[in-house]
């Protein structure tokens, strides 16, 4: 297993390498600059600040540099939130994505394996149709509509939760909630298409014909087989949803990390950019790396270095 | 399975705990405060949001009163010469906040860093008043003891400028003239400006600040007023969702929004009823910029044709619908002494006219071309709405071509465009903000219009001594740029619009320049 995670470790670092030089190269072939502002800058101050930032000399000096900057962990300035480094908004902004994203995972997660197993056992039911209702309400409403109607409800008509902001734990739990919803109703489809299958195997049945209770035939046995679409849906999920969400934070005044996604681009903010490809590179690929690895743990008829 | 479970619970939990962190005392007062600032350094910045905290966290020798009006600042008096162009301050005696006494000297190595030819600021020119600050910064000079900034004694600056600037105290309260704590930049270089290690003189000090999240003021004890700062711990929160901002100043967890683009603009008729709408008039105009190096705009006759048929009241009723005034000068009135021009009001008869005498009867001929705007409802409404004016009053076939804030800099800065949307902010109370930006060569003129006539009449104004004989030659000059050449097409005068309940928040008072103080802020019990 060690040889197998430090294989996919190593062909990790090709792979971004492709990623930043494309994002670099696109970056500085974009139109806008930028230091382009409102007020016009003076060329000669303009000129100081390529200088001040690497972005002088030819594309291929400023790629050279930038990828040996890189290479010593330095992410560089943000061209746009002066005297700030990459590094340093990374290290405030990502772990409170984090925070947020681990805790809407675990309730898409957990909420989404619930859901699409209750509704496989009670297939056609009205418990099943009720379910699979709200997975769908859930896949509809995006972030954008859901946010603000949570809002509405639950912080403003009935006063239970902060309107936005970040620090105390009750402002938490409607940011995670509307996070987690689209990615809980779709796990819960997921779930329970291949709980349907799982269900209707030769060792669930032989399970039942030892006489096992309902519960641990599905819980301890079906459930282990099942799980695994919904183990290979999560680790891009974990990606996206751990290094932060543009719409919900952006709603909820969350100072993570999502804005960033969006706003680097727009300010042509070009190290930030970087640095918001990076991570994201980074977290699909280690999670992709634990995803293989929960299924060999999860599944031991599959075999790691074939 | 269970106790894999039990880990990965409790692992969740710690993360959640240990990034949850709690502000230990509440702020007196909480305002949003438009988006987060990209830097605190008073000779950097160029944005209100920064601004705003830069002008609570330093004292320039002047200084603005709720009222906007200068008032002694570190200087507590002055003196100038006859001829308008030597200036002596006396500074008080006061201290910064880590106890080290404001100087002269703290002012002339100040405005030293923002000269100086290494040193990157985009608002340098507001210096260039100062006789030789120009040639400095651009390497011309290379003496600093040749530019008109003097450190007599530790308590006495001298400045002397290069024409009588009669603006030139308004600017002393300005960002960029604002003194820092050169010791503290020295030990600390670019990170002088984060929590903990920037000094500062005005009202308040640097608390704490995470980006996108929170910046939080507290009371400067040195402060040389600072028995009449009221507010002792202010948050200012930078939020650029205008829903999220309203949620929250509704909720009551913000008691002001101080920023006019975080208003939502549907709710903006239903918000203006309200008590805590508060608007002023504002030093900012909303306009159009005609390409006079693209024909057929190089014609005056064309772009005067095109300014008269707009029907401001239009935009101002139907989609900007806060309370603006339509424009027809570029310098909104309010500037005292300063009457503009009328400018070009909505004559559809002459505008026909003159577009047939330029060679287009009925907008024959007239090749199609397109208004630029930088991605926005706002501009898209506005654009359609003219471009509709024009087309049924002109006969002219006109297109839209939006572009995203970046790219549309970019695009006006290299003239390629025919007609493009743009507002200007003025920096001081006087005309000169505006009326600048049309001189030939300019950064911010982008129409590559050029005009000796109205070149000389701006700088003889400036030479002048008489405010009466100074501000005439301004109008002039004005009237120039807006009715005869017509290079821009003003469209509305913006207004500052602030959201907070003044039955609670006292100090906050209406004018032109839209600077509100923090530290005249304070409760009503």
């Amino acid at each position: 297993m060690f040889t197998f995670i430090l294989r996919r470790l190593l062909l990790a670092i090709p792979v971004l390498f492709v990623v930043i030089s494309l994002t670099f190269l696109l970056m500085r072939l974009t139109p806008g600059n930028p230091f382009s502002a409102d007020r016009a800058i003076p060329p000669a101050v303009l000129k100081k600040l390529e200088a001040k930032y690497q972005l002088d000399g030819t594309l291929w000096q400023q790629y050279t540099g930038y990828l040996s900057d890189l290479a010593r962990g330095d992410l560089r300035l943000s061209t746009k939130y002066l005297n700030r480094s990459v590094n340093e908004i990374l290290a405030q902004t990502l772990p409170v994505s984090a925070t947020l994203g681990s805790l809407a995972f675990v309730i898409a997660l957990g909420s989404g394996v619930v859901l699409g197993s209750y509704a496989a056992v009670h297939q056609n039911g009205w418990q099943d149709r009720a379910a699979m209702f709200t997975a769908l309400l859930g896949i509809s409403l995006p972030a954008f509509i859901l946010a603000p109607l949570a809002i509405l409800l639950f912080a403003i008509y009935l006063p239970l939760f902060p309107v936005a902001g970040w620090g105390d734990l009750d402002q938490i739990v409607l940011p995670a909630i509307c996070l987690a919803l689209p990615f809980a109703a779709t796990i819960a489809r997921l779930m329970r298409t291949s709980m349907l299958e799982v269900l209707r195997l030769d060792f669930v049945r032989t399970a039942r014909a030892k006489g096992l209770p309902e519960h641990v035939v599905i819980f301890r046995h079906a459930l282990k087989v099942a799980i695994l679409p919904v183990v290979s849906y999560s680790g891009p999920l974990a990606a996206s949803i751990l290094t932060g969400s543009i719409v919900v934070e952006q709603i909820f005044k969350i100072p993570g990390l999502g804005p960033f996604f969006i706003n680097s681009v727009l300010n042509r903010d070009l190290f930030m950019v970087g640095g918001t490809v990076l991570v994201y590179s980074v977290a699909l690929i280690l999670f992709n790396i634990v995803v293989d690895v929960l299924y060999f743990v999860l599944d031991r008829r599959i075999k790691l270095d074939s | 399975m269970r106790a894999r479970l039990f880990i990965l619970t409790s692992f969740c939990l710690l993360v959640l705990f240990s990034a949850c962190t709690r502000l230990v005392e509440k702020a007196d007062f909480t305002f949003i405060n438009g988006v987060e600032p990209e830097s605190l350094d008073p000779a950097i910045v160029t944005g209100q949001p920064d601004g705003r905290i830069c002008l609570a966290l330093f004292e320039g020798l002047t200084s603005r009163n709720a009222a906007g009006a200068i008032q002694p600042g570190m200087a507590e008096r002055w003196e100038i010469s006859p001829d308008g162009k030597t200036y002596t301050f006396h500074l008080r005696d006061t201290k910064w906040s880590n106890g080290d006494p404001v100087t002269a000297h703290d002012f002339e190595k100040s405005w030293e860093r923002v000269l100086n030819p290494n040193f990157v600021s985009k608002y340098a020119e507001q210096l260039y008043y100062i006789d030789r600050g120009e040639e400095y910064k651009l390497g011309k000079v290379t003496d600093f003891k040749q530019v008109g900034v003097r450190a007599l004694d530790d308590r006495t600056l001298e400045v002397r400028l290069k024409n009588p600037t009669p603006f030139f105290l308004d600017l002393c309260s300005f960002t960029t003239l604002l003194p820092v704590h050169l010791p503290s930049i020295a030990k600390w270089g670019d990170d002088w400006i984060k929590p903990g290690k920037l000094v500062s003189n005005g009202a308040y000090q640097l608390e704490d600040w995470r980006i996108d999240n929170f910046i939080r003021l507290k009371a400067n004890p040195h402060y040389w007023r600072a028995d009449t700062v009221r507010l002792k711990i202010i948050d200012a929160l930078p939020i650029s969702n205008a829903s999220t901002a309203f949620n929250l100043f509704y909720a009551g967890k913000a008691d002001m929004i101080i920023d006019k683009s975080l208003i939502p603009t549907l709710l903006l008729s239903e918000i203006r009823q309200q008590p805590y709408f508060q608007a002023n008039p504002f030093l900012a105009t909303y306009f159009y910029r005609f390409n006079t190096t693209r024909k057929p705009f190089n014609d005056p006759r064309v772009r005067q044709a095109l300014a008269l048929a707009i029907d401001k009241d239009r935009i101002v009723t139907r989609i900007t619908k806060a309370g603006e005034q339509p424009a027809g000068s570029f310098t909104p009135p309010g500037i005292p002494g300063y009457t503009p021009p009328a400018g070009l009001e909505l004559n559809l008869a002459k505008a026909r006219e003159l577009l047939a005498q330029a060679g287009f009867p009925n907008g024959k001929g007239f090749p199609k071309f397109e208004i630029l705007y930088n991605n926005s409802e706002l501009n898209k409404q506005i654009a359609t709405e003219i471009q509709s004016m024009w087309h049924d009053q002109l006969g002219l076939q006109v297109g839209l071509r939006t572009q995203e804030w970046k790219v549309y800099l970019n695009t006006l800065d290299s003239l390629d465009y025919d007609v493009a949307r743009s507002s200007w902010v003025g920096d001081y109370n006087d005309p000169n903000t505006f009326l600048d930006c049309y001189i030939t060569g300019r950064g911010n003129n982008r129409t590559g219009y050029s005009n000796p006539e109205y070149d000389r009449l701006v700088a003889e104004a400036n030479t002048l001594r008489d405010p009466a004989a100074r501000m005439d030659k301004l109008k002039q000059a004005e009237t120039i740029l807006i009715e005869r050449d017509a290079p821009i097409a003003p469209l509305y005068y913006y207004i500052g619009i602030a959201l907070f309940d003044p039955a609670k928040i006292g100090g906050f008072e209406p004018n032109v320049v839209d600077e509100h103080p923090l530290r005249e802020l304070y409760r009503r019990n």
